[in-house]
């Protein structure tokens, strides 16, 4: 996510680390690098220049000098101030007493309100709401279609009509509280910050529906207009709220930065991929520390704790006592690990995984699916007795799965390796090992 | 398309009056070229976009060239900038205008850059200058992209090659340019799914239409435009970067330069790559659109 800014960073820290004792052009050369590492990352000018002078004057002031770890010290200083830059606590969304609560989601052409919008809706819906999404989007060609596509993949019901926006959005909250609805999600239409008429509109449906949340949906990779864009919708309709989008790419997340700290809005969610559940929550400590590169471990964990079945976990660790660990197991243990994301956003949040860790290793989401194929493609009694796949059983599997017996014997390796692991293990303490290993509780 | 300095000074209206107008005023508040206003034009470029490394090496060029030839009145400086971008923005190479029959361009490009829009844009251009031009639908991924691709192509009036959802749009690249050769058609214009340039697996799918469409028709495509949203920071580097690795761009096209875009990762990324930018887009309109000339471009920005 941060891995470019983790990288510069990660550098600059070393050399301070690596000294005994600072003294005061060593500081102010190390600022000067983070000063161009952050404008590098698209963080405001104006942000940075704050941003450095705050932690000059800290960094210079008496503890770090007489400190015996200075190099520490500053990176502690600058991990708190990028905290206090990103807002320090997650701020939640607001739901009106009186159903239906209204979202709506404004900003620029293609920063991915229509995604975001699903994102929304099957959040939402998963903690027990129900969403109406709006299509207030009158003006892109299909993007009432696209809505509706997002819709029927969800599952969740839609409201359109041929009306001017403002009425479209009259009319949903109106069939939102006949039909029950708790949640109505109004997808605007994109809109450049500085087209009068068109954030005219957007008051309008403010004051028609009177919106719990007003949510800027802003894209990670822009530049230093970000903080301009935000505070003109700010100033022109009032925010509540950001949601970041596209943040799987390399963007540096000045952006994010910058946005929080000129606007004082709360960035709420951001989103991390094209596919509807793709919606991670924002945690301002969280991330300051995944910038530095030091992980987040405390996401990953409740990332494990949302997916893996608690029921499957129990079935296994019975099968662990018994040491009967099949291929069958090893596929659903697969599935646990993939209904967590894909491996490149999992990877993220270990410590020492950012930054250096991750460039250049591409993660091939594909490799999973290779395995998954391969197992499918064996019989029922290859994966309960994995080792009467011989020569031939191989080539079959092979040639099933579309892949090469390369393939297959590297999984059956893997296997072998992870049985005889678990054999161990087992002889050990059976509860341990379940605690690290799988369902990370 | 005719050229009009006019419209583009009109589209470019709030970029350079960030860019302009800063630097006029950090202009008046000095008498002469010195450090000080050094340092401000510095915060401006980089403001606008222009990158850490590009901005050093602009003011730089401008302190060398004002030392050199013992220009210190601070009106000067304007000229100066305006020569040191002049010659950034025409140092990558030029691209030829020739056509193909069919000619073939395949747009790609991050999600929500615009793609469709420009491809509409680049259609009804095309279609002005008396060609028959063919849409193809490779995005087979969004929700509702063909749809939006298809409104397009009844508005500018042109054909299309639809395409089914999670259709392989490789097939989709093939069949258009299968068509437009059997039916003499002249430019062949193909949409892909917007995608971060980070995605292995579907940088990966564009090399492929890229293969594919070669063996439709040997040396297609013949354009490979990056489509650039001009709100875009130093991240616009990895894209031109990360593309062009894969697919090897001969072009950017540059959109929402209207509005308050600043396009300074313009000039960055002219100064980094060889890749020229071939075209701007000025707004949502199938007209609002310009062919890239670097000279006139800077004249637009800096008088």
């Amino acid at each position: 996510m941060f891995e470019d800014l983790t990288i510069k960073l990660e550098g600059i820290f070393k050399k301070l680390r690596g000294r005994g004792k600072l003294s005061e052009s060593n500081i102010k050369d190390a600022l000067k690098e983070v000063r161009l590492a952050l404008l590098e990352a698209d963080v405001n000018y104006k942000v940075v220049k704050e941003f450095i002078s705050q932690v000059e004057v800290k960094a210079i002031g008496q503890e770090v000098l007489r400190s015996i770890t200075p190099g520490q010290q500053i990176i502690k200083i600058v991990n708190d101030e990028l905290t206090n830059l990103l807002g320090k606590e997650r701020v939640e969304m607001m739901f009106s007493a009186q159903p239906p609560t209204v979202f709506m989601l404004v900003g620029l052409q293609g920063s991915g309100k229509t995604t975001a919008c699903g994102k929304l809706a099957r959040y939402y819906r998963k903690k027990g709401r129900f969403p109406l999404l709006v299509a207030a989007d009158v003006y892109r060609p299909a993007a009432v279609d696209q809505l509706k596509i997002l819709a029927k993949m969800l599952d969740i019901p839609i409201f359109s009509s041929k009306d001017d926006p403002v009425k479209i959005c009259e009319a949903s909250v109106e069939r939102a509280r006949k039909d029950g609805k708790d949640l109505v999600i109004i997808d605007t239409a994109g809109r450049l910050h500085i087209d009068e008429p068109l954030m005219l509109e957007l008051l309008n449906i403010k004051k028609a529906v009177s919106p719990q949340e007003i949510v800027l949906v802003a894209d990670a990779m822009t530049g230093q207009d970000a903080v301009n864009i935000a505070k003109t919708f700010e100033e022109k309709i009032g925010l509540d709220g950001i949601f970041l989008t596209k943040m799987d790419g390399d963007a540096r997340g000045g952006a994010a930065l910058s946005i929080r700290a000129v606007t004082g809005k709360p960035i709420k969610f951001v989103g991390v991929g094209e596919k509807l559940d793709a919606l991670e929550m924002f945690y301002p400590d969280r991330i300051a520390s995944r910038i530095l590169g030091m992980g987040d471990v405390v996401s990953l964990v409740e990332k494990a704790e949302e997916t893996v079945d608690l029921e499957e976990a129990k079935k296994l660790e019975k099968k662990l006592k018994k040491e009967t660990f099949t291929l069958d197991d090893f596929y659903a243990q697969l599935q646990q690990i993939k209904k967590m994301g894909s491996l490149e956003s999992i990877l993220e949040m270990i410590p020492g995984m950012g930054g250096k860790m991750m460039k250049g290793l591409k993660i091939d989401d594909k490799a999973m699916v290779r395995v998954e194929a391969v197992i499918n493609s064996m019989t029922k009694a290859e994966r309960q007795k994995p080792h009467i796949i011989d020569g031939s059983r191989r080539k079959r599997i092979a040639l099933g799965s579309g892949t090469s017996v390369q393939h297959v014997n590297q999984l059956l390796k893997q296997f072998f390796m992870m049985q005889k692991m678990i054999k161990n293990f087992s002889k050990m303490d059976l509860k341990k090992f379940e605690k690290g290993f799988f369902s990370f509780r | 398309m005719k050229f009009s300095l006019e419209k583009l000074k009109f589209g470019l209206f709030k970029t350079k009056e960030n860019l302009l107008g800063r630097i006029s005023q950090a202009v008046g508040l000095h008498k002469k070229i010195d450090q000080e206003l050094l340092d401000e034009l510095e915060e401006i470029l980089i403001k606008a976009d222009v990158g850490p490394s590009t901005t050093v090496r602009i003011v730089e060029g401008v302190k060398k060239e004002a030392t050199k030839n013992k220009i210190e009145a601070s009106e000067k400086v304007i000229g100066l900038l305006k020569d040191q971008v002049t010659s950034i923005l025409t140092a990558g190479e030029t691209s030829s205008n020739d056509l193909f029959s069919p000619h073939v361009i395949m747009m790609v490009g991050v999600n929500g850059t615009g793609k469709t829009t420009s491809i509409a844009k680049l259609a009804k251009d095309f279609k002005d200058q008396g060609k028959k031009v063919l849409m193809a639908a490779c995005d087979t991924f969004r929700a509702a992209a063909g749809e939006q691709l298809e409104i397009w192509a009844k508005r500018v009036g042109v054909e299309m090659v639809k395409s089914m959802p999670n259709q392989d749009p490789a097939s989709v690249a093939f069949d258009a340019i299968n068509s437009a050769s059997a039916r003499g058609l002249d430019v062949v214009i193909a949409d892909t799914a917007g995608r971060l340039h980070t995605k292995v697996n579907l940088m990966e799918e564009l090399k492929k239409i890229k293969r594919v469409m070669g063996k439709a028709l040997s040396g297609a495509p013949h354009e490979v435009l990056l489509v650039i949203d001009a709100t875009t920071g130093q991240n616009g580097l990895s894209q031109v970067r990360m593309f062009n690795d894969a697919v090897g761009i001969t072009g950017i096209f540059l959109t929402k330069l209207d509005g308050t875009a600043k396009g300074g990762i313009m000039i960055a990324i002219a100064d980094e790559f060889k890749v020229p930018v071939r075209y701007i887009g000025l707004g949502e309109k199938p007209e609002d659109f310009q062919k890239f000339d670097p000279v006139w471009f800077a004249e637009a920005l800096f008088t």
